[in-house]
């Protein structure tokens, strides 16, 4: 089975729900996308890029305090270590491509915590592509270094009003952006959500993540991995990690959403409902009327009321198992890791940490994990202080 | 036959063209909304187009946006306007188009929605579903005789004419511009061959929308198509004037001066 369907689909989530002026854009999108992806100019490129931009491969990192500590083999994929801190440059570097060879030289995208609105402003940069970023305007002031940062690197971060003023909001505004000036405008989505062909766009962006993985793992370990852990809030770090290895059926994966402070959170997977949001049917918070609603986590990269349509179906299928871990169990994630191997994670990435660190009596001793480091705490420490500054 | 294609063919008799005037559900309050709906109805409009207020409307500009966060705010919800609507039935003889979000329906199921809105609503409109996903609501449309408008816009390439036209039972709504709701000062000066053009390709009535705001664009827009549907224009005069003495009757002046007086 061709997963996703020519329709976007993968099993019943995915799809194109949008207005119909952007019915022809998706389409010019999916077939540009489905023509280059395939050519070998265009892998050449991307994989040039990749190396001497990004700075891939990413080390696979053996942390040995930590599987000491927890009784597992823990090796730890170093996304974090990327040019920009984190592995949104991946998709960037993989859609820039492609809207240079679409023609288009206006460029728009939606962030929230600002990683990727800055790993879209850089590659705009480093291509002289006009850039403009909608951000809500409650995140532009919780993240306001990434608004400069990407002011520096020439975007213009337009600032959001609408609704809750997080990520959700600057989405629709960004397909609204996209609505109106579809013509001559690339709209960059972050992550493996969205209207079709996004998702697997992004996926297969991504799966560089995977890919590197297990050659790497291959060579240290002469073996696959038992399980994969990674943070899932859209899902582009997760997918890019567990899509290679779908067909190996031993590798089980394990997807970690943020459960916030547990009344409010964005588990959309572990406790939303299906149902449709910016294009695309997948799980979805949102009340017992369908109206969207806000989600919540200490991590502004999870902190969304959707989901890629690909990690639905994984769930319906349950090739991939789903937990939520909350702001608290996070921090213990991002201290362990600082304290025991000297790394300072992304808050997004600590909670794959901390699941992995609950779930450490309940599985087999000395198993293989590999936790996906999706990227670098540097942006988040203010946010820890303040945290630990109110529970004192 | 249902409603609205019977609309369409008697006014054709008559060599008229379709005023529908659309409104926020809930705004600016549920009170004021039923009274507006009321009082529109007064002044001779041929059909209502009810709007469901969503989180989350990637299709609207910031009128309609706001109305709708203000509306839910109030408690506006698909259930409520669906018991609103199937009140105020009894007295509006106009059809009720319902536009609304795709989430909203999908929650409740598309069977039960259809089968809750028999009898209330005569037409539906989903913005953010197009033919192709709109399979399974279209079918319990048709069960429950309720008709389904699809949408053309400037961007959507011929081919797909046919598709939109087999699909949409009542008619079609043509958006005149490539963007959101809301007003707009000038059109695009192609777009009203391309009107012509569209209607000489599809069967079904075509009625224009997004941006028209004035008296002089209805006109306009109703020498090439079968209708014109004026929403932002409305949403912002009740904005700026429901809290004023003699709203009501500002409200259907305004509304008869955008549609012109019968001839």
């Amino acid at each position: 089975m061709k997963l996703p369907n020519n329709r976007g689909y993968f099993g019943k989530f995915g799809g194109k729900f949008v207005p119909e002026t952007l019915e022809y854009a998706l389409r010019e999108l999916a077939s540009a996308y489905f023509k280059y992806s395939k050519e070998k100019s265009f892998k050449q490129e991307f994989a040039y890029y990749l190396k001497e931009y990004a700075g891939r491969p990413t080390p696979l990192y053996y942390a040995a305090n930590l599987s000491k500590m927890a009784g597992l083999r823990i090796y730890l994929k170093r996304e974090d270590l990327l040019h920009t801190g984190a592995h949104k440059i991946n998709n960037a570097l993989g859609q820039i491509l492609l809207c240079r060879r679409m023609g288009k030289r206006r460029v728009i995208a939606e962030t929230g915590a600002g990683q990727h609105g800055v790993a879209v402003a850089t590659v705009c940069a480093l291509f002289g592509l006009q850039c403009e970023v909608y951000m809500g305007k409650l995140d532009m002031e919780r993240q306001a270094p990434n608004v400069y940062r990407m002011e520096l690197l020439g975007a213009k971060v337009i600032p959001v009003l609408s609704g809750t003023q997080t990520l959700k909001d600057a989405c629709s505004e960004a397909l609204r952006d996209w609505v109106t000036n579809v013509n001559a405008t690339y709209y960059l989505i972050g992550s493996t959500v969205g209207p079709h062909p996004y998702p697997v766009m992004v996926r297969d962006f991504q799966s560089i993540i995977g890919r590197e993985t297990k050659a790497q793992i291959k060579k240290k370990e002469n073996r696959l991995p038992d399980y994969l852990a990674a943070c899932v809030g859209g899902g582009s770090n997760s997918l890019g990690m567990f899509y290679p290895f779908f067909h190996d059926k031993s590798v089980k994966f394990i997807g970690v959403e943020a459960y916030g402070n547990i009344k409010q959170h964005g588990a959309s997977l572990c406790k939303g409902r299906v149902g449709i949001l910016h294009g695309s049917k997948s799980f979805v918070l949102q009340d017992k009327f369908g109206q969207i609603e806000e989600a919540y986590s200490i991590s502004a990269g999870l902190d969304y009321p959707g989901v890629g349509p690909e990690h639905a179906y994984y769930k319906a299928i349950k090739r991939a198992q789903y937990f939520a871990v909350t702001d608290k169990e996070a921090l213990g994630g991002f201290k362990v890791l600082c304290e025991l191997e000297g790394i300072i994670p992304a808050l997004e990435s600590s909670h794959a940490v901390a699941q992995v660190m609950k779930m450490a009596g309940d599985i087999k001793k000395n198993s293989l994990v590999v936790v996906c480091l999706s990227g670098r705490g540097d942006k988040d420490l203010d946010n820890v202080m303040n945290y630990q500054n109110s529970h004192k | 036959m249902p409603k609205i294609r019977d609309l369409f063919n008697q006014l054709k008799q008559q060599n008229k063209k379709a005023f529908i005037p659309y409104l926020t559900y809930g705004f600016p309050n549920l009170g004021v909304f039923e009274q507006t709906v009321l009082a529109i109805a007064k002044t001779g409009v041929d059909a209502i187009e009810i709007g469901m207020p969503f989180s989350d409307p990637i299709a609207d500009g910031p009128v309609i946006q706001r109305s709708s966060q203000i509306a839910l705010e109030k408690g506006a919800t698909l259930p409520g306007l669906l018991l609103t609507l199937k009140k105020l039935r009894r007295k509006v003889d106009a059809p009720f188009i319902l536009m609304t979000y795709y989430n909203p329906v999908f929650y409740m199921g598309d069977n039960s929605f259809c089968r809750k809105a028999k009898g209330i609503i005569d037409a539906l409109v989903v913005p953010d579903l197009l033919p192709e996903e709109g399979r399974s609501l279209n079918d319990h449309c048709r069960k429950y005789g309720i008709d389904t408008v699809f949408f053309i816009a400037p961007t959507t390439d011929l081919g797909r004419y046919g598709l939109i036209d087999k699909n949409s039972s009542g008619f079609i709504y043509y958006v005149s511009v490539t963007g959101t709701t809301g007003s707009r000062n000038k059109f695009d000066g192609a777009l009203y061959k391309k009107i012509a053009a569209a209607k000489a390709k599809v069967k079904g009535p075509v009625c224009v929308g997004f941006g028209i705001s004035t008296h002089e664009q209805v006109k306009r827009f109703c020498r090439v198509a079968d209708g014109v549907i004026v929403g932002s224009a409305i949403i912002k005069f009740i904005d700026e004037n429901h809290k004023q003495k003699n709203f009501i009757d500002k409200l259907q002046r305004f509304i008869v001066d955008l549609k012109g007086k019968e001839k």
